[in-house]
């Protein structure tokens, strides 16, 4: 069995909002091994990116609060470390990278720069084997003339190139575990070939974790050995990625795929879609956050909160009291 | 299967450059080559897609048509009017006929105005409706997008985004165009709202005989929901034909390799097919490679292709093909889809 390297039990993040608090994240628990690639998928305000910054410390409190949980890097919860300790885990062994590469890159500062100065920090080098390592670095993620491109600013690189920056940057000290959130969303479908092409490619190199934040069921698939499916701020449903593909247990996550435009149609058909929108996250579900867009509901649903099971296949988990294989509750 | 329907939209070699200006006395330096000679036809009741990677051109294409932007040279024959041409009190008049649709449904409603006001407003600048016909209308307009028509009197911000789209479907529809420019509709929108709107859509246009240029950059949702597909490169059309053509045999090979770089949401895909990975990014649009826009990425280019500029070319029956590899006695290739 692989090493597990991350382990988060219970997470609940709320954010104190004028309109009233925003339950975000509402006991999330799930692990990584090494050398894994975990997809977490669901749509826009679902929780994906709160319970990773959440994990690492990063969501800005206020106006936001960790209420509960724990969040085990190789046995020691990250979410009680002091500053200094937790910098150290996230300079050099988790890595993140984010949505939009322009508001995590220094505008003002040369790419060349904004790549030497963690390097000198977390592995102690010189300016100068610095300068080597990113050049190094660039051309492992297929920057061309990395060695002449350094002295340029953000700007003048293209959308893809700064990404590709970005991942270059989360690489550069060798981490354990990388996570995506949400990479090529604001990329063309051809950049995002080469981005998710290039991450594969890297994790067969050097062997790291990575969790993969998207709502691309495609890519998902693409990328992901499992793979986490979130609604209003639970997982609620978790499974290798071939299972969930084949055999979603989810009625979300069958909505979500059965909503998808069928390759091999012939005549138009209409697509299938799910009825009412995403809830609102002012209060904390007492019953399936689902219920109200579920096609399988029972008054079960209404009362009570399901949690998350093994059914089905080795390692398929989810959230329902319904077994929607035969539509009856469990 | 469309081909006994009537052209109602002709688009002739359009044209929009956008200057660019540079110094203290503004003096143009050159320009954007947004769109850059683009032709194509759409049919009465028809959907044709116009995709391709961002910057390509295709919201340029969008506005040029409506004359939201002026076109730098071309024509745009709508119903025996030449757009392109007609003046600015002729235009206003047309354009009860065409609507467009925007990408952002935040940023493209009035904050300070009620549904009632953003739907109502075209009926009133048009002076062809007034006090209670409005109300009615705008009732009948909300019934249609299914919103409820008491939401009338709310403003944008009390919707979700979906629910803000199909307000903005109201307001196009409002005039009872025949045509209508979508521009991106869905992007913005959640997954599992997108499929509300695209069905919505497809309800419309069966009910009220609308033509649709749906532009887009989900490539299976405008395979999903077009007749025809234009592929936009550049400024350019490269490709263009039946849906089915353009999807089960591409053969421009920036059409391959774009529709080979489609998340394919089945792991067992990525077990079975290579992907075409095309290197390196789009060259900027203000200093175009010479000959073949696509050639500085293309896998089978040679010195020919820097030379001369491909012209659309009839491949097959409708299927329009603008590369000098691709030729009308060449065997069909083995492509990967
Ligand atoms: N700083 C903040 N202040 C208040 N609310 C916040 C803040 N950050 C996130 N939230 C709220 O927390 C919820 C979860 O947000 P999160 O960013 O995790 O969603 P997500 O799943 O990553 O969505 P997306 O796909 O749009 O990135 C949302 O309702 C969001 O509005
Ligand atoms: N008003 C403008 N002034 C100057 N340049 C413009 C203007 N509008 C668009 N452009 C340029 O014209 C080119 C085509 O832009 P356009 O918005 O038509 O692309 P698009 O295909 O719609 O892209 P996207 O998928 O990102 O919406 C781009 O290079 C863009 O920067
Ligand atoms: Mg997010
Ligand atoms: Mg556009």
């Amino acid at each position: 069995m692989a090493n597990q390297l991350l382990n988060v039990r219970g997470l609940e993040t709320q954010f104190n909002t004028p309109e009233g608090i925003v339950h975000a994240v509402n006991g999330v628990s799930f692990t990584l091994d090494e050398g894994e690639s975990l997809g977490v998928v669901g749509e826009s305000g679902c929780g994906k990116s709160v319970t990773m910054l959440s994990c690492l410390k990063l969501v800005p409190i206020p106006p936001g609060k960790i209420v509960a949980g724990n969040a085990f890097f190789k046995g020691e919860d990250m979410l009680t470390m002091d500053s200094d300790e937790i910098r150290k885990v996230r300079g050099a062994q988790i890595s993140m990278i984010f949505q939009d590469p322009m508001t995590s890159l220094n505008p003002v500062m040369s790419i060349g720069n904004q790549m030497a100065e963690p390097l000198m920090l977390h592995m102690g080098i010189t300016k100068e084997q610095a300068r080597k390592r990113s050049i190094e670095l660039l051309e492992m993620v297929g920057i061309p003339q990395a060695a002449d491109r350094l002295k340029d600013y953000p700007h003048q690189y293209s959308g893809g190139m700064r990404q590709r920056v970005m991942i270059a940057m989360a690489l550069s000290c060798m981490p354990q575990i990388l996570i995506a959130d949400e990479p090529t969303t604001a990329l063309d479908v051809t950049i995002q070939a080469q981005i998710v092409d290039l991450v594969k490619r890297l994790r067969e190199e050097l062997g790291m974790a990575i969790i993969w934040i998207t709502h691309d069921l495609g890519v998902v698939a693409s990328i992901a050995n499992r793979v986490s499916v979130m609604y209003g701020g639970f997982i609620i449903e978790e499974s290798p990625v071939k299972d969930l593909y084949a055999e979603p247990l989810h009625p979300y996550t069958i909505g979500l795929l059965n909503s998808l435009p069928k390759i091999n149609r012939e005549e138009r058909q209409r697509l299938y879609s799910i009825n009412g929108m995403p809830p609102m996250l002012f209060k904390k579900p007492k019953a399936c956050p689902f219920a109200p867009r579920c096609e399988f509901v029972k008054d079960h649903c209404w009362q009570e909160n399901p949690v998350l099971e093994s059914y089905g296949r080795g390692g398929h988990r989810v959230a329902c009291w319904v077994d929607v294989t035969t539509g009856r509750e469990r | 299967m469309t081909t006994d329907k009537q052209t109602l939209l002709r688009v002739e070699d359009l044209v929009k450059h956008f200057p660019i200006y540079r110094g203290v006395i503004r003096r143009k330096v050159g320009a954007v080559r947004a769109v850059d000679g683009v032709s194509f036809e759409i049919k009465q009741g028809e959907t044709l897609g116009l995709v391709g990677e961002s910057g390509c051109g295709k919201t340029t294409t969008g506005r040029t048509i409506l004359r939201l932007y002026e076109p730098t040279s071309g024509h745009v024959y709508f119903k025996g009017q030449d757009l392109a041409h007609l003046k600015p009190e002729e235009m206003r008049k047309a354009r009860k006929d065409i609507q467009i649709i925007f990408q952002d449904p935040y940023a493209s409603l009035n904050p300070r105005m009620t549904v009632r006001e953003i739907i109502g407003e075209p009926m009133l600048a048009f002076g062809i409706a007034s006090g209670k016909e409005i109300d009615d209308r705008v009732a009948e307009l909300l019934d249609l997008v299914s919103l409820d028509h008491n939401y009338a009197s709310r403003y944008p911000h009390e919707f979700s985004g979906g629910q803000r789209q199909r307000i903005g479907v109201a307001r196009a529809l409002a005039m009872n165009p025949s045509f209508i420019v979508c521009d991106e509709p869905i992007s913005a929108l959640d997954v599992s709202i997108q499929a509300q709107i695209v069905n919505l859509l497809e309800d419309l246009q069966k009910e009220l005989n609308l033509t649709y240029l749906f532009i887009a950059h989900d490539l299976s949702m405008v395979r999903h929901i077009s007749d025809r597909v234009a592929v936009m490169y550049l400024g350019i059309i490269v490709e263009i034909a039946n849906r089915k053509d353009v999807y089960v045999n591409p053969l421009h090979p920036y059409t391959q390799a774009l529709l080979s770089s489609i998340p394919v949401a089945d792991p067992k895909f990525y077990e079975e097919h290579q992907r075409i990975i095309l290197e390196g990014d789009v060259p900027s649009p203000a200093n175009p490679p010479s000959g073949c826009r696509f050639r500085t990425r293309c896998p089978i280019a040679d010195e020919h292709c820097a030379e001369v500029q491909p012209v659309l070319r009839e491949i097959t029956s409708g299927h329009f093909v603008a590369c000098l590899k691709v030729t009308p006695i060449d065997d069909q290739k083995e492509v990967i889809n």
